[in-house]
């Protein structure tokens, strides 16, 4: 099996999501951009998983599938909050409090 | 492919100590009868909730006493994965007192700001359900799930007051910083099961040398996941929530935040650290240390400039942080492990106990001053004498002032990092004084606003203090003052022989 290659893209995509968390100013992007990094994860755990021939990385992958489900729930709801209250998801707009 | 992976595992299931894991049960069957009671109860009478939720928390105080007479010292369940040790117990009591008291700090504030008091008391539960977890995880997995199940519900309590927009952005704050260092912190743990092919700590131990062949990946998987519980504890630079997270969310969420869920950062830190990575010191020490030098001085540098009480505290809380780290930061050298853990315990159980108390203080003053800002504390003495003198005797314990708690916090964080000695050693304990020093200078504005100043705009009619609040500065104020006068007290529940026995080692 071409594991390196899977860790390869791992790595690719964990950096395009930190990259986006970074520069991203919108709630939702910054959002898709966390997700991308879970699912960094989840191609690295379950490549090494077929490395090891264990089945370890496959369970943890599935963990981290249904509690990212739930943070991009809770996540969605906080920013449709924002939006009701400021009609903007623009983080930069986000300055009520400062020091 | 994992058909035939799975074919090769005998399957059997695993014998459950049902002891061992009562507490969480009462809290899980807890959980479900709140959200059943409060489906059935009228608007007016929603402080059941309330009250049946301080009862869960004390009940799942009682297995946790009666495991901690039982003759089984070490507990180990599902193959070493979760332990329920001297360690584990003493934090497990610990997260659950502190949960009673964040019940009482929020009885009348929930009340009567309206906020949807059964789905509160549920979420606070659930949080404290995944911090009572954390204490006995030994494995990346429940690790990585009971710190979701114990920051989801902090991320919903932070935006809990859904129209204001403070109450938002402090909210989402919490929430983006919070899953992303997370996302970072299970990018290090899937490396780390690459790199060892096990997801149980004390594996993860035995393999990880930081040496051969692959030594860079294992650093690296190393810091990522040291990242996400650094963001946790608000460790500087992982710490700009912090303070706009506090100053937002609802004053009894601010409380639990600074308080139990930075301990619970703590729990795990100290596990990774003592459990999974023994030797690979020379990576996370040099990390631990700069991460306390700078998290000690840049908190206590900005706390010196807030006017609000309230921000003033948060960074105050991130400066105790770097203190908190300040012997994990050498707790690699020598024999330094042991008066290392000691410390980190006894700290956080201190640092609860005065931090909950002075929180509840500036939640019972608040309520006719309005404010947050430090100056309208002006005269608190004069017009309220209990809770002027009570706020006294917190800040001089969170200044480290004999004879009070944080006195004996302190003392046992110095003298873990000054037996570790070594250049590293004293330049860090150099650095803590300094720091130390330093936080006088706001501890100490805040008394003479209190003492000195005269009310502003004249308003001296008496505060009147609910009893639930009463009831928790009693707690936190007998404890402030115990642990410090009978240093002892507190001293044994970070007694090493029985700690360092401790994770199934």
């Amino acid at each position: 099996m071409l594991t390196t290659q899977f860790l390869l893209l791992g790595a690719v995509l964990f950096c395009i999501g930190v990259y986006g968390v970074l520069a991203r100013k919108n709630a939702v992007m910054v959002l898709m951009s966390i997700e991308l990094i879970l699912n960094s994860v989840n191609i690295n755990l379950l490549a090494f998983s077929v490395r090891h021939g264990s089945v370890d990385g496959n369970t943890f992958a599935l963990y981290v599938i249904a509690i990212a489900a739930a943070e991009v729930g809770v996540g969605l709801a906080m920013v449709l909050l924002i939006y009701r209250n400021r009609r903007t998801i623009a983080l930069d707009d986000l300055s009520e409090m400062k020091g | 492919m994992l058909h035939s992976i799975l074919a090769q595992i005998p399957w059997k299931s695993p014998s459950v100590d049902y002891h061992a894991i009562a507490p969480e049960i009462i809290l899980a069957g807890g959980i479900c009868l709140i959200i059943l009671v409060d489906l059935f109860t009228s608007e007016t009478k929603k402080w059941i909730t309330a009250s049946l939720t301080g009862f869960v928390m004390l009940g799942a105080l009682v297995p946790v006493l009666t495991l901690a007479v039982s003759d089984i010292n070490v507990r180990s369940l599902f193959d070493g994965r979760y332990v329920v040790d001297e360690f584990a117990l003493t934090l497990k009591a610990l997260f659950l007192i502190a949960g009673y008291v964040v019940v009482l700090l929020s009885q009348n504030h929930v009340e009567e700001g309206d906020y949807y008091q059964g789905e509160y008391y549920t979420l606070l539960l659930a949080s404290v359900a995944g911090m009572v977890m954390m204490a006995s995880s030994r494995d990346l997995v429940s690790i990585f799930v009971s710190l979701e199940m114990l920051s989801i519900p902090g991320y919903m309590l932070a935006a809990w007051r859904k129209r204001d927009r403070k109450s938002n952005e402090a909210g989402i704050k919490y929430y983006l910083l919070g899953v992303f260092a997370s996302a970072i912190m299970l990018y290090g743990m899937s490396l780390l099961y690459g790199v060892t092919n096990s997801t149980l700590l004390s594996d993860i131990g035995r393999e990880l040398t930081v040496k051969g062949q692959f030594g860079g990946v294992q650093a690296l998987a190393i810091t990522f996941t040291l990242v996400g519980f650094a963001f946790k504890v608000s460790a500087v630079p992982f710490h700009s929530w912090a303070p706009d997270t506090y100053e937002g969310a609802p004053l009894p969420v601010t409380a639990f935040l600074s308080v139990a869920s930075k301990a619970a950062g703590f729990v795990a830190l100290v596990t990774l650290i003592y459990v999974g990575f023994p030797q690979a010191q020379d990576v996370w020490q040099p990390f631990l240390w700069v991460l306390a030098a700078i998290t000690m001085t840049v908190g206590n540098l900005l706390a010196l400039r807030q006017t609000n009480i309230v921000r003033m505290l948060a960074y105050s809380s991130i400066s105790q942080g770097g203190f908190i780290l300040m012997p994990l930061a050498v707790a690699g050298t020598g024999d330094a492990a042991g008066p290392a853990l000691q410390s980190v315990v006894v700290y956080l159980i201190v640092y609860a106990a005065m931090n909950l108390g002075m929180f509840a203080v500036v939640i019972a003053a608040s309520r006719t001053t309005r404010s947050g800002e430090i100056s309208s504390f002006g005269g608190l003495f004069s017009y309220a004498p209990g809770l002027g003198v009570l706020m006294t005797i917190f800040l001089a314990s969170l200044a480290g002032i004999p004879p009070l708690g944080g006195w004996i916090a302190k003392f046992t964080a110095f003298r873990a990092v000054l037996e570790a000695g070594g250049n590293w050693g004293y330049a860090l304990a150099i650095i803590g004084a300094v720091n130390s020093v330093i936080a006088f200078g706001y501890y100490g504005s805040i008394m003479r606003e209190i003492w000195m100043r005269p009310a502003p705009n004249g308003e001296t009619s008496a505060v009147k203090t609910p009893s639930s609040l009463i009831a928790a500065m009693v707690i936190t104020t007998t404890a402030t003052i115990v642990f410090g006068v009978l240093p002892g007290a507190v001293l044994r529940f970070g007694d090493l022989a029985d700690l360092t026995g401790a994770f199934g080692r």
